[in-house]
């Protein structure tokens, strides 16, 4: 299960990336393989605020429907489209490009209460 | 033992299963439910046979007037149902089953439900359909629901000329989901097309609209639709399916989501169901439909099949998340509506609603030359019409009854000031000779009751 | 098979639909008509007939097959119910006969039948009145807890917002409440499989609406604590709600009233074996203790003192109004009735029982070859068990199983549902089953867990002699082909 060290993470399994003020979101690599086959993205309209814990997105596989929590506090910024044509990429490359949203005007203390890449995979090896 | 033969074990099994599970008796299976909360027996009849139940059923049925002459409608029409429908529908294969969760062992269920989807759409003009929700109400509930869903506004403008019965259901449904109806009276019999325009702005989230109306009048709301469309709103719509053989289509208008009841596909009026309510919509909007949905896929050695599609959405899988709690359809009657759809075919069904109308034509005609007995409404119509009589509608209606006539719906009971107006619906099932009784029948009522 | 509308042929016709000889221009104008006729299929009335009966020989049935799945009562469904509510003096009445002046006189006998099946469903249930309008199952939840609502509105105790239920119930309680406006909170089930009494001591409080349980519960337990559950919750000030998915256990032999609920629901097509059809018509008929009664929908049918019938006098200002326009599922119902008329009292409680003993015998039958996480307890009229140690041992999950009973010529039980149970697989005989049946079954799911030990790859592979293989579902829910 790869866990990118650059990143910030959720215990509801999304990850955020933080480069000039704004923030990319995703679901992560253990989010992507329990979810199986990604049939469908519901994506967040730009512009949309969000407090932190906010439905972003929801992904739908087969079996499942889950909801995707925004990590920080933002504005919907851009949404990735080609997840409408193609949804799997989020199977296929969820930290690149399986990203789902990026946000402005974050909250950047957020960051603070998520956890790093280590604390991330030893949370995993506890859900186990 | 009892008076039927639907539990087949016999003592010897009994005891030998009763033995295996490790208990002196059935009795002793309910030890887990404390003794006081338990019933020795109920206060009911005793059972009785096979042929004693046919014969009692048999009598109260005989104890309703089944040789009226149909003339009511209110969105639930005699249509002719060919008896192959019926006898196909009923085979047990169809009957007995359960939702298709097994898809391997369930293609007859799933194909003829992707087979009423694809009739439902080639009927509505639209082009996505669910397989069926419970009833035409609760569909336009479900509706509403789905504009909500769409786009997050809470404000529906309902037109006053809808079903006053699927009205109330909506209200009954959302009572407690903080929507706001705002009801737009109707104008000469059908939806105030300039009234809903102004009325329109950034707040609604859907107009919902009945075509044919309540009233039976017809007109073309594509310019709804597109006003609709302009405020960001959806435009829903009450259809009937037969009369969309003959009648300009939802698609042709640009409407978002036909919704109503097919009954009128197949199904016996049966003193209120099972009936069948249909949604059909939009690609666009397809992921927000509640019920089920089949899709078109293939095995692992590339079969063509089919198989419940969307499920992610549904209550067994989102619970509370859900895009509504519907659980069940009305499947047996789908199946029966698509084995109707493919008898009647193309020029079948449109005969039939073809000549439905014209005989409520000529009905119409024959109607409002008894003395005293006008149109209500100047609108075209399509095969049921308001008639304001000189009268009491009510006090009419039962005079018909008496002479054999169920004449029409009076409205005094749903519409305030319609004291005096009966609702008459035709169907391809009438005949010239039943009209011009009727004409006569309803003119010695209107005598006797004045 | 080919679709209908592949084998349509221009200018083929089906049957003719009668002709009245009234010549005459519709008062349609031009500009109202659809462009082009409806593109239906073209086809006579025998490949019409062809086509749907060889459709219907693709499918599992009842008739055709032992169908233990779980949760659905899948029972007999006999044939003289079918005649029933097919006779014309039931078909042939239109509904707003029983709203129109002089019409509930041409339709007694539909009332009357009507009357006495919510009669006999208050003397089964325990509860003071019944409301046959909902639809099916879950249209009856919904009807039951929007009750619950008004009742509270009513006495302005406007703060009970939340709606308690326990984890292993059917998805339909949150959903249905959801829709009623409650918020949900989860009750968790002890080890037991009963609903956690001190999970629920905590959640009860005075914002508190109600308790909707299903009992026997989702994993085929009876809660003991049923009695003091209801004393909890009514303590609280909140109310009992019975899910009715599972009377057919212990109908007969305890009353949901007696056992303190105030509101129930029933599965028609479940408990009195109106036939499913693939997924409805069900019909979903609601019981309400005395306080809930002046809340139900209307219109209700009432006897007058000369034993004659009308509808919707019943003092109705306080009623939820409609949720069907009319009787609900009126001929569903029939069925219903006439299933009551004929097992009786004494039928009822029999049929009960031996669903209960048909389920604990399945259990005793298989408990060495699969794991059963609750074998300890007497279970009601169904039993679960898990794939767990196939898992464990050979990689084969309960998806597996499933369609290696398919192979066998069984309907695969419920599989993966209650939630609470890793892959699980949930067996809901039915009373309708002879020890035969019942045997075979067990020999078929012994061989399979022996498959599973010698040729794991085989199960991977089934079903293989079902009319078509393991379906692709991933494309159907990417390609959206969803008509022709």
């Amino acid at each position: 299960m790869s866990v990118p060290s650059e990143l910030y993470y959720t215990k509801d399994h999304e990850w955020v990336k933080v480069e000039d003020g704004k923030a990319t979101i995703g679901i992560t690599d253990f989010a992507q393989h329990e979810l199986g086959d990604i049939t469908y993205v519901e994506l967040p309209k730009p512009e949309t605020t969000l407090s932190k814990g906010n439905e972003v997105a929801t992904i739908e596989s087969v079996k499942a429907a889950s909801d995707v929590y925004s990590p920080i506090t933002g504005t919907v910024d851009e949404v990735n489209e080609s997840l409408d044509a193609s949804p799997d990429v989020i199977n296929t490359d969820p930290y690149g490009e399986g990203w789902i949203c990026t946000l402005k005007d974050i909250v950047a203390d957020d960051l603070n209460t998520l956890m790093n890449a280590e604390q991330y995979e030893a949370f995993l090896k506890e859900e186990k | 033992m009892s008076n039927y033969g639907f539990v087949p074990h016999g003592s010897v099994d009994l005891a030998e299963m009763l033995k295996t599970v490790g208990v002196k008796s059935v009795e002793d299976l309910y030890a887990a439910i404390p003794e006081e909360l338990r019933i020795k027996k109920l206060d009911l009849p005793e059972g009785v046979s096979e042929y004693e139940v046919s014969k009692r059923l048999s009598a109260l049925s005989k104890r309703n007037d089944s040789n009226l002459v149909c003339f009511m409608g209110g969105g639930f029409y005699d249509h002719f149902i060919p008896a192959a429908a019926d006898a196909i529908a009923s085979r047990g294969e169809f009957t007995t089953c359960y939702t298709p969760y097994q898809p391997e062992v369930a293609q007859g269920t799933l194909q003829t439900m992707f087979e009423y989807q694809s009739g439902m759409c080639r009927l509505t003009g639209l082009e996505v359909s669910n397989a069926s929700v419970y009833d035409g109400g609760s569909a336009v509930f479900e509706a509403a629901a789905m504009s909500y869903r769409v786009t997050g506004r809470r404000r529906f403008l309902v037109d006053g000329t809808i079903n006053p019965i699927y009205r109330n259901m909506l209200e009954s449904y959302a009572a407690n989901m903080n929507f706001e109806f705002c009801e737009v009276p109707g104008k000469d019999g059908k939806a105030d097309k300039e009234a809903i325009k102004a009325a329109l702005d950034k707040t609604v989230a859907a107009v919902i609209l009945q075509n044919p109306s309540f009233f039976g009048c017809v007109d073309d709301y594509t310019d709804t639709a597109q006003a609709a469309h302009e405020a960001g709103s959806l435009c829903v719509m009450i259809c009937y399916p037969l009369s969309l053989a003959y009648l300009k289509t939802p698609g042709e208008m640009g409407v978002d989501i036909a919704v109503g009841d097919a009954q009128s596909l197949g199904l016996p009026l049966g003193f209120g169901g099972p009936y069948l309510g249909f949604m059909v919509t939009t690609l666009k909007l397809a992921r927000k439909m509640p019920g089920r949905i089949c899709g078109e896929t293939h095995d692992k050695d590339g079969n063509r099949g089919f198989v419940l599609t969307l499920q992610a959405r549904e209550q067994h899988i989102r619970r509370e998340k859900a895009t509504s709690n519907i659980c069940s359809n009305q499947n047996l009657c789908a199946i029966t509506a698509t084995i109707y759809l493919a008898l009647m075919g193309k020029e079948g069904l449109y005969e039939a609603a073809e000549s439905s109308a014209k005989n409520a034509a000529y009905a119409l005609k024959k109607l409002t030359s008894v003395p005293g007995v006008s149109a209500t409404f100047s609108s075209p119509v399509f095969n049921e019409f308001a008639l304001t009589l000189p009268c009491c509608a009510g006090k009419v209606c039962e005079k018909l009854l008496e002479k054999g006539f169920a004449g029409g719906i009076p409205l005094g009971r749903f519409f305030e000031g319609m004291g005096k107006v009966l609702l008459v619906a035709c169907t391809e099932k009438r005949t010239k000779a039943e009209i011009d009784a009727f004409a006569e029948a309803l003119k010695s009522a209107i005598e006797e009751v004045k | 098979m080919k679709l209908i509308y592949e084998e349509s042929t221009p200018k083929r016709r089906g049957v003719i639909p009668p002709k009245s000889g009234i010549e005459c221009q519709t008062l349609v104008p031009e500009s109202l008509r659809r462009k082009e006729k409806a593109p239906l299929p073209e086809v006579s009335e025998l490949d019409v007939v062809r086509h749907y009966t060889n459709l219907s020989r693709l499918n599992y049935s009842v008739d055709t097959n032992f169908y233990p799945l779980g949760s659905c009562t899948m029972k007999y469904n006999p044939k003289v119910n079918e005649q029933i509510a097919r006779l014309e003096g039931f078909t042939s009445l239109h509904p707003y006969l029983s709203l129109v002046p002089g019409g509930p006189e041409k339709v007694q006998g539909a009332l009357e039948t009507i009357y006495e099946t919510e009669r006999k469903l208050c003397e089964i249930t325990g509860m003071k009145a019944v409301t046959l309008q909902p639809f099916a199952g879950a249209n009856g939840e919904f009807t039951g807890v929007m009750l619950i609502a008004a009742y509270h509105k009513d006495r302005g105790d406007v703060k009970r917002r939340r709606m308690l239920i326990p984890d292993s119930a059917h998805g339909t309680n949150p959903a249905s409440a959801m829709m009623a406006g409650f918020e949900i909170t989860p009750i968790p089930s002890d080890p037991k499989g009963w609903v956690d009494l001190k999970a629920l001591e905590e959640a009860l409080g005075d914002d508190v609406a109600g308790l909707m349980l299903t009992a026997p519960n989702t994993v085929g337990l009876f809660d003991s604590n049923v009695g003091k559950i209801s004393e909890m919750v009514h303590k609280a000030g909140g109310l009992m709600y019975y899910d009715g998915a599972n009377l057919n256990a212990i109908m007969g032999h305890a009353r949901p009233g007696d056992l303190g609920f105030d509101v129930v629901h029933l599965n028609m097509h479940k408990t009195f074996s109106t036939p499913h059809g693939g997924g409805g018509p069900g019909a979903g008929a609601v019981g309400v203790k005395e306080q809930l009664v002046p809340f139900l929908p209307t219109p209700r049918v009432t006897k007058k003192e000369d034993g004659t019938f009308e509808v919707g006098v019943a003092d109705s200002t306080k009623s939820m109004g409609h949720i069907a326009p009319f009787f609900g599922n009126f001929c569903v119902m029939l069925k219903a009735y006439a299933y009551m008329l004929q097992l009786g009292a004494e039928g009822i409680r029999e049929a009960a029982g031996l669903a209960v003993l048909n389920a604990n015998y399945l259990k005793a039958k298989l408990q060495d070859t699969y794991k059963f996480p609750f074998a300890d307890q007497i279970c009601m009229h169904e039993c679960v068990c898990t794939s767990e140690w196939q898992l464990e041992k050979s990689h084969v999950n309960t998806l597996d199983i499933a369609k290696m009973l398919l192979d066998r010529g069984y309907h695969a039980p419920t599989v993966y549902f209650p939630l609470i149970v890793h892959e699980a697989i949930m067996i809901e005989p039915t009373e309708t089953e002879s020890k035969e049946t019942l045997d075979a079954f067990v020999e078929s799911m012994k061989e399979i867990a022996k498959i599973t030990e010698t040729d794991p790859e085989a199960c991977h592979r089934a079903p293989e002699r079902t009319p078509i293989g393991r379906m692709d579902e991933v494309a159907a829910a990417k390609n959206m082909i969803l008509k022709a």
